[in-house]
């Protein structure tokens, strides 16, 4: 990418490091009226893309049975803070082969010590 | 009115006070020195001549190159009028900078769009097509179709939509909003697409 453009982006540096398969808790600002409070969204990552300025990151969990995903922009200033919880042993960037499977087949293995 | 010539460097994004992503074209816009002023009592119009970017003095031919030396200025490599109301606050020589714009403004962007060569007709001028793919047919696909009737008129009226070359015409975009500007890197961040590739000319004009 362009230089100029690169130097152009604020980055968000205080995230941990987290990969497809970690386990995370994103704690997200929301804005109700003039107060602000916290969410957390708690999930997988599945995927990681782009770089600088539009670099995002998929986070995917089961609420009452249904899959969930959200899309977050790395760099974006509603995210509070990234909570590391569980690193994941996965073979893959994308881990869209999730969504197809469901209970004990969806579970991702952790990090071998 | 007023404007300035500038390069497109490329799309990013950034975020604004509320934490949401804005789309942005990033546009390095000027310096321009002004080569020539246009009055409306000499011209018949207000206008300022701009020159933006540095071209070697070889290539230009030498009735271009006088209108430099005239006034003593380095040779450009995009030499172009835009309409101003003020000119009188404007002498030769002067620079005209990214700060005649403020953030907010709503600016209109010209430039050559991306040529995209020998068209066909779904993709030049949004046709659907012909038909299926089977039945029996081939080729129909992505055809135009009839191009008119037989006895009556038996010719092709003029204006027919066919396909041919699309792309590498001169477009403008209105209603642009001037995100930020950055004027010690003369740069102008406005919200949204502008025609054309990376490091085509682009002009900005504010009405």
């Amino acid at each position: 990418m362009n230089s100029i453009i690169n130097n152009l982006v604020e980055t968000q540096t205080e995230l941990p490091k987290f990969s497809s398969g970690d386990h995370i808790k994103v704690h997200v600002r929301v804005i109700e009226g003039d107060k602000e409070r916290i969410q957390s969204f708690e999930g997988d990552v599945i995927s990681i893309r782009g770089n600088g300025a539009s670099k995002t990151f998929t986070v995917r969990k089961i609420s009452s049975g249904v899959g969930v995903e959200r899309i977050f922009p790395y760099n974006s200033p509603k995210i509070a803070k990234v909570e590391l919880l569980k690193e994941g042993y996965v073979r893959r960037a994308k881990l869209y082969y999730l969504r197809k499977l469901s209970g004990k087949a969806a579970r991702i293995k952790g990090k071998k010590a | 009115m007023l404007g300035l010539l500038g390069k497109k460097i490329g799309m990013s994004n950034i975020y604004n006070a509320e934490g949401n992503i804005i789309p942005v074209t990033v546009i390095q816009a000027g310096p321009c020195t002004i080569v020539n002023v246009r009055t409306k009592d000499k011209n018949g119009y207000n206008a300022l001549q701009l020159a933006f970017s540095v071209r070697k003095e070889k290539s230009l031919s030498k009735p271009v190159l006088g209108q430099y030396k005239k006034n003593n200025l380095t040779p450009a490599e995009v030499l172009k009028e835009i309409r101003f109301a003020d000119v009188e606050n404007y002498k030769i020589g002067d620079e005209v900078k990214v700060s005649i714009f403020k953030e907010g403004d709503k600016i209109k962007v010209k430039s050559k769009s991306k040529g995209k060569g020998f068209q066909g007709v779904v993709k030049r001028h949004g046709f659907g097509g012909v038909g299926l793919v089977t039945h029996g047919q081939s080729d129909r696909v992505r055809a135009p179709g009839s191009i008119g009737a037989s006895s009556y008129p038996s010719r092709v009226f003029k204006g027919q939509k066919m396909a041919g070359r699309l792309g590498y015409e001169n477009v403008t975009i209105s209603n642009l909003k001037v995100v930020k500007i950055i004027p010690e890197q003369n740069l102008i961040l406005v919200k949204g697409a502008v025609p054309g590739a990376n490091n085509s000319i682009v002009e900005l004009i504010k009405k």
